[in-house]
């Protein structure tokens, strides 16, 4: 059933301060709204629970993308579509721009942002297991002050992040490293557009004469949260893509990252499918390393 | 609580009083009885709803009416002028890309944004443009053509 709008209440403060002091005075009360992607289908199916929104939609202060030395960094109300307009992201972060492509359609795209996307913690969401694999980091704000940390460290589980009542995401920072490393990203859904994914990965290898020095590799829909695959790095670090090595590697590499998984069954998939379908993911990257 | 927005639509300066969280297509439907816009699925999935806000194609069952405060809207209605056809509606009429008609105004719409971003589109681009427009009348495939068409017709001008 779909909510009545009357009941709600919506304001749109006209500076990142003015959130910050309204959020630090009574933590808890508001929800923020940004592109509204998530929110909106809330209200309309009668889900939303918070009756009191500010919106962060229009702030500027938000929406930029910084490149800088070291990193490239991403203001929380980056719409989809500024990244995938974005040369440096392209040149550099290619993975970011095919996850921002899958996130819903172009309507959505030109709305829907990546603090909101983070936010929102779903499980199955495009760009999260790519900020894993990039290991970016979050810088979150409040009166209280700022501060960064490890995006692997932001998910606490289902729909559960570390963010504050009183704070809100500010930007999501990428390291600009990854030049020479291999990249790989795809994502197994019901169709090619507009799909939320049965399973997905995201990863990074840095590979020297045939041997794995580091992997980082990120996952969607395998577990209650965007889950780094810490164990199958772990598994894969150091070894040989050599021939009578490959399939060594392989094993481990799959045997790791089904330990580590720990999907569920739901309308869309079954827990079987998606570490089954995870697997053959990473060993697709793995043979794609040796080529 | 209801707030004063306001907005340009189709070219003309409007203003409502309306709860801020009310849907930007409840306004063009109920407000300005702008009735092209269309509701489908009303999750942002089948574009039935889709408008111009800035240039930028949204969905607007999933806009606050608040969030298109000082914004210049752009709908079906405003799509042909002085009672002509655009040619991008022209091209779907030609082709046979409307039949019952739900989508069409949405399809319109994200054509229109398509070739402002991309005035030589390849089929993928097309095909991309236009996923998030569902139309469970005429298989797509005239729906593609006609943008096709549209793509020469604007080239002819």
């Amino acid at each position: 059933m779909r909510s009545d709008v009357a009941a709600y209440e919506l304001s749109a403060p006209t500076n990142l301060q003015t959130v910050l002091k309204q959020l630090a005075a009574e933590p808890g009360r508001h929800a923020l709204i940004a592109g509204g992607t998530e929110l909106m289908v809330a209200l309309n199916t009668g889900r939303l629970e918070s009756k009191e929104l500010l919106s962060i939609q229009h702030l500027r202060e938000l929406r930029f993308i910084r490149t800088e030395a070291d990193a490239i960094h991403i203001g929380a109300g980056t719409t989809f579509s500024d990244i995938r307009r974005n040369e440096a992201i392209a040149a550099e972060l290619p993975l970011m721009i095919r996850a921002a492509s899958w996130t819903g359609s172009i309507a959505n795209q030109n709305r829907g942002t990546i603090g909101g996307n983070i936010c929102n913690a779903s499980p199955a969401a495009d760009t999260p297991p790519v900020l894993l694999a990039y290991e970016a980091s979050v810088t979150m704000v409040s009166l209280r002050g700022e501060r960064t940390i490890p995006y692997s460290q932001f998910h606490l589980g289902y729909k559960r992040t570390v963010l504050q009542p009183d704070e809100i995401v500010y930007s999501v920072s990428v390291p600009r490293s990854y030049g020479e490393w291999k990249q790989y990203i795809r994502k197994v859904g019901t169709r090619n557009a507009q799909a939320i994914s049965k399973a997905a990965i995201a990863a990074v290898a840095n590979v020297q004469a045939n041997r794995i020095e580091e992997i980082r590799i990120g996952a969607a829909s395998l577990a209650d949260r965007p889950l780094r695959c810490a164990s199958a790095e772990a598994a894969l670090r150091g070894r040989s893509l050599e021939e009578r090595a490959l399939e060594d590697t392989i094993r481990a590499g799959r045997a790791a990252l089904a330990r580590e998984a720990k999907p569920i069954d739901d309308i869309r998939s079954t827990a079987m499918y998606r570490r089954a379908v995870a697997e053959n993911l990473l060993e697709e990257f793995l043979r794609q390393l040796c080529s | 609580m209801k707030s004063t927005v306001a907005m340009t639509v189709n070219g003309e300066a409007r203003k409502v009083e309306v709860p801020p969280m009310k849907r930007l297509l409840d306004v063009l439907r109920e407000d300005f009885h702008l009735t092209g816009a269309k509701e489908g699925c009303g999750e942002g999935e089948c574009g039935a709803c889709a408008v111009l806000v800035d240039g930028e194609l949204v969905n607007s069952c999933l806009v606050p009416i608040l969030q298109a405060n000082g914004t210049r809207i752009c709908t079906i209605e405003g799509v042909s002028t002085e009672g002509r056809l655009h040619p991008i509606q022209q091209c779907f009429l030609g082709e046979g890309g409307a039949q019952c008609g739900i989508c069409t105004p949405g399809m319109i719409l994200a054509t229109h944004h398509l070739l402002e971003k991309h005035p030589n589109p390849t089929l993928e681009q097309i095909q991309e443009g236009l996923a998030g427009n569902l139309c469970r009348c005429t298989g797509y495939m005239r729906i593609f053509e006609a943008v096709q068409k549209a793509v020469e017709a604007q080239h002819a001008i």
